[in-house]
């Protein structure tokens, strides 16, 4: 599926909930905990995103010309979000990623999320595995 | 006894929906809200009396500045303080650190000197001795905690040695709460003629601070914490440092002349605010000053005391809690955590419920260090809190927690 396919599919799933914030969350909970996970090994302070009040750590491999991501993060919250944007833009090409609008985020109802100054830096995931992407091209 | 509703009434922004739900302010040890009297007699400055002081024959800026020197003249009662000369307003709690940190590195620390602080300290109570230490080879020797987090003051005497220079600790720990015996602090500092600098930004809104029983050299404390308005602060210096403490930065309106070559300073606190000051923000302060003596600082400290004891006592009966620095002497704070959630998922949750909360390591890193965990959740009470909030607090913690699971 392209990144585009995929947020539609988001979208969609998130329309379920409505104004429904519990619902909301307990989603972004449960796919927290199917985040694939990166590597024990590989959780190392220079795969730390800053920005974040809990630790996030990113992992990034090309392979067959598409950009893996694995991650992981302590706070169940955090390990959601990255696993929503990892959902979008896992296996892509890396000049799609860079090129990615991201706007779903808004339609889905997080776009708080995506203010510089939100302690989950949402904002800051996103900014470094588009750089990590850019470095691949 | 203390009329709970009118006091709320006071505070408009307490009116407010957050996401449906009527706000819980729990974030008081970040920043108190403001009255409407401390609102008004800003916004009735700038309506008014605007004008600048100290320097203007016009009748506005007499005005003005005889408010100005009667706003220093109440807030220097309030902590029972006989000269306001020696009441310097200042942009805050930072600010005054930083002006004792720089005086003190022109006149009174040597190369090579020693600083106690303690583990409970704020970083603007670290980073400006750090800095001085960085660059003069200086070392900060810490008092280390008790397994009850409590400080360990026996230890004290054994990190004091001729090179000691200063003694530079919080009244309360701004992550635990617990108030630190500063009686026990002065007697040690006095038996080695040790300065004291006491860091009253969390004391100063929760409890009566009594600067003449209190011998200290320097106090300080941001208005902003205590239902005044932010921006402005104050040093208090003792009678001995005042002509004797460096002046770190300088400019007009402080001086009785100048010439290209020599400047003479005015004498007492003036010395200390070059430029023109926060006059709305000082006025702001003094009327905070003048809500709190309207109730009482003791009503405060003890009705605030009753809702940490009710509060601990609920989240004691919550088998997940951990709690940090547990007692039922404490000044408004409580820090705890839930087994195996990180406090940001917490925080994040319990804001959904209109509840504010602080997550994370409250700017005390190494005190963090030292209880070996990230952060915490801070639930920190002002005087416009209540059971009721406490008891909804507690629901929908407990919600949170299985919204987790
Ligand atoms: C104990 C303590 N010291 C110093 C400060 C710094 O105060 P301000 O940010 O108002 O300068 C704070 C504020 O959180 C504090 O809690």
């Amino acid at each position: 599926m392209t990144i585009k396919e995929i947020e539609k599919e988001i979208i969609e799933e998130f329309e379920i909930f409505g104004d429904d914030w519990e619902s909301k969350y307990e989603h972004i909970i449960d796919m927290g905990k199917s985040l694939p996970l990166i590597n024990l090994n590989l959780k190392t302070n220079n795969r730390i995103i800053k920005g974040c009040q809990s630790n996030v750590w990113l992992n990034t491999d090309l392979i067959n010309d598409k950009i893996l991501y694995t991650a992981d993060s302590d706070a169940i919250i955090t390990k959601g979000m990255i696993a929503l944007m990892v959902r979008v833009l896992s296996n892509q090409k890396a000049e799609d990623i860079v090129k990615a609008d991201m706007d779903f985020i808004n339609q889905i109802g997080l776009k708080e999320h995506l203010s510089p100054t939100r302690a989950n830096g949402l904002l800051s995931m996103i900014n470094e595995m588009k750089k990590e992407a850019l470095k691949r091209i | 006894m203390m009329d709970l509703i009118k006091i709320r009434e006071q505070f408009p922004i307490l009116n407010q929906k957050i996401n449906n739900c009527d706000l819980i302010y729990f974030d008081n040890a970040a920043t108190s809200q403001k009255p409407i009297s401390v609102i008004e007699s800003i916004s009735d400055f700038y309506k008014k009396s605007n004008s600048n002081i100290h320097r203007g024959v016009h009748s506005l800026s007499r005005s003005a500045s005889e408010q100005f020197e009667l706003a220093r003249k109440t807030v220097a009662n309030h902590f029972n303080i006989d000269n306001e000369q020696q009441l310097i307003f200042t942009a805050g709690c930072t600010d005054s650190i930083n002006i004792v940190a720089q005086g003190l590195a022109k006149f009174h620390l040597q190369k090579e000197d020693e600083i106690i602080l303690s583990t409970y300290e704020h970083h603007s109570n670290i980073l400006p001795w750090q800095l001085w230490a960085k660059e003069n080879k200086g070392v900060l020797k810490i008092i280390p905690l008790l397994a009850n987090q409590n400080l360990d003051y026996d230890s004290i005497e054994k990190l004091i040695t001729h090179k000691t220079k200063l003694i530079a600790i919080t009244h309360v720990s701004n992550t635990l709460g617990l108030i630190t015996d500063i009686e026990r602090i002065i007697s040690i500092a006095k038996k080695h003629q040790l300065p004291i600098l006491l860091d009253g930004a969390q004391s100063a809104p929760h409890m009566p601070v009594d600067l003449k029983k209190l011998d200290v050299d320097f106090f300080v404390c941001s208005a902003h914490k205590l239902y005044g308005p932010t921006g402005v602060g104050l040093l208090y210096l003792s009678q001995k440092w005042l002509d004797k403490l460096p002046v770190s930065k300088s400019g007009g309106g402080i001086i009785k002349s100048v010439s290209f070559e020599n400047t003479e300073y005015a004498d007492g606190a003036l010395r200390f605010e070059p430029g023109t000051p926060n006059i709305s923000g000082v006025i702001g302060f003094s009327n905070a000053i003048k809500f709190i003596n309207n109730i009482g600082i003791t009503t405060i400290f003890e009705f605030e005391k009753k809702l940490v004891q009710h509060a601990q006592k609920k989240l004691r009966e919550m088998p997940e809690i951990i709690m940090y620095g547990e007692s039922d002497e404490k000044a408004g704070v409580i820090s705890f955590n839930v087994k195996n959630h990180h406090p940001f998922d917490i925080g994040t949750l319990l804001d959904n419920y209109g509840i504010a909360v602080r997550t994370g390591h409250h700017c005390t890193q190494p005190l963090m260090q030292d209880l070996k965990i990230q952060g915490t959740v801070r639930i920190s009470f002002a005087i416009y809190n209540t059971i009721e909030e406490i008891n909804y607090f507690i629901e929908k913690l407990k919600k949170v927690i299985k919204m987790l699971q």
